[in-house]
């Protein structure tokens, strides 16, 4: 027989229940995106926040974060990872900084933020990132991450709930594929803010996690320059 | 592991479990995540605020249900942290009194430093919004939306922390039911009217509030509005909120008519 004398009874608590199990990811939606030119890098990224609905939290987060003089870092995805991946990556290229005497380059950021996106291989940050600025040869260069750190430089790039709708117009526009007519080439930095601009704009027309503001930054030699730029509020 | 005995001879037979003493985790044995993972069992439903010309505005009611049982009905939900914040929760109740321990601790610990500092309202904020954080990642939330505000050295201050650790800072901060309902009212009111004065700030909680009441089932008309601004914290004595009639009968068909 298996009888046991237990004081404390294990019982199956039976409790009213509400809310539905934790959940500990949230999409936080926005777009951001990157043109890198010759001599400068445009990155752009929208302010909303949404509650993983159809809410609005706030309409003035900013999703580009400022990592050194030549390089900022775009993330859209859950804001709360964003947060702790910023914090981190602030704090390790401040004691590189300590240590070397000098800021680390952007492509060895680059290569810092895959590792410290694999680092939480089984527990992802829920971050889709760009890193763009300008390399050692002062050129606009831009990285592409997925959540876990698979990476790629290219010369333009594009992240987040407006992904599908941006990428088609930088194609066209900035890397002006199969086009028989109009010559491929650089274009200009004027130029790079316009498309940028018009891409955002695009996107916050048909994605609903997409809108209110755009910051919209130009990295170059001379460093870092932020423009707010408005976007539709609804 | 306890076996049973036909004849249990004193001395022999382990009654009271000396040699495998129960402690909390062997009753209660963490076998995996889910284990940890928790459901809100008392909670408070909305919390609304509004940055105003010179100060903020935090309102809340003093209901906590358990379920859809309206369980206690005088409960504070906003509670004052050092001489600057004020923080509002929503959510499990024992959660948000767990935290006001670790956040009362972090105000001692500060104020015995001595050193003539006193913590900011950003700072409590930041330190929340790790706590919280810090706990979601450990798959063991603190089932809260919390609302911080303060004044401090000329300046307002107005952020939101929930239990993934999400955070933001805005003029108008909103959780729960507030965020679909109130929320659209106090955003048109604050574009209506700027310059909002202390008294219009007020009013304007308060009519979400009430606003509230009318849809939101588990909230109740039993409420409280926080102020912070030059002056210092202050949070009011529970306020009974004007609503319509709720007679039956003749007076009841009166009152409709009005509305």
């Amino acid at each position: 027989m298996d009888l046991k004398l237990s004081p404390f009874p294990t019982l199956e608590k039976q409790m009213p229940i509400e809310h539905g199990r934790f959940e500990a990811y949230v999409d936080n939606g926005g777009t951001v995106l990157a043109v890198g030119g010759p001599d400068y890098c445009v990155i752009a990224g929208d302010t909303r926040m949404s509650d993983g609905g159809y809410g609005i939290q706030t309409r003035k987060y900013t999703k580009i974060f400022q990592l050194t003089d030549k390089c900022v870092l775009a993330t859209s995805g859950m804001q709360a990872d964003t947060l702790a991946l910023q914090k981190r990556l602030k704090t390790m290229l401040s004691h590189y900084q300590k240590e070397h005497g000098k800021p680390m380059s952007t492509p060895a950021i680059a290569q810092f933020l895959s590792n410290t996106l694999y680092y939480k291989r089984f527990f992802p940050y829920y971050t889709f990132n760009i890193v763009a600025g300008i390399d050692e040869k002062g050129e606009g260069c831009a990285w592409t991450y997925d959540a876990v750190g698979s990476h790629e430089r290219v010369k333009y790039a594009s992240q987040g709930s407006g992904n599908q709708l941006v990428i088609p117009l930088l194609d066209n526009q900035v890397a002006k594929f199969n086009q028989q007519i109009i010559a491929g080439g650089n274009v200009t930095s004027q130029q790079a803010v316009s498309f940028v601009k018009d891409a955002i704009t695009s996107a916050g027309e048909r994605d609903i996690y997409t809108g209110d503001y755009a910051d919209i930054v130009v990295v170059d030699k001379d460093g870092v320059h932020w423009e707010k730029f408005e976007l539709k509020l609804d | 592991m306890q076996q049973h005995v036909s004849f249990p001879v004193f001395g022999q037979n382990d009654y009271f479990n000396y040699k495998n003493p129960q402690t909390l985790e062997n009753r209660m044995p963490v076998v995996d995540a889910k284990k940890k993972t928790q459901d809100p069992i008392v909670t408070g439903t909305s919390v609304i605020a509004i940055k105003y010309n010179g100060g903020v505005v935090m309102g809340t009611d003093m209901l906590c249900s358990y379920g859809s049982l309206a369980r206690f009905n005088s409960i504070q939900r906003m509670e004052k942290f050092g001489s600057y914040t004020i923080i509002g929760a929503g959510g499990e109740l024992s959660d948000f009194q767990s935290l006001s321990n670790t956040l009362n601790d972090l105000v001692t610990l500060d104020h015995c430093i001595d050193d003539g500092s006193k913590l900011s309202p950003s700072e409590i904020y930041n330190y929340v919004a790790r706590v919280m954080y810090n706990h979601r990642n450990k798959g063991d939330p603190l089932w809260n939306s919390l609302v911080v505000m303060g004044y401090q050295n000329g300046s307002s201050f107005l952020g939101k922390v929930d239990l993934v650790g999400t955070c933001f800072k805005d003029d108008i901060v909103c959780t729960g039911y507030g965020a679909h309902i109130a929320l659209p009212l106090m955003r048109k009111a604050a574009l209506d009217n700027p310059n909002m004065n202390l008294e219009q700030a007020k009013k304007l909680i308060e009519d979400c509030l009430r606003v509230l009441f009318y849809r939101d089932a588990r909230s109740s008309k039993k409420i409280q509005i926080s102020v912070a601004n030059e002056n210092g914290l202050e949070i009011s004595e529970p306020i009974e909120l004007d609503t319509y009639m709720w007679q039956s009968g003749e007076a009841a068909v009166k009152s409709f008519s009005q509305v």
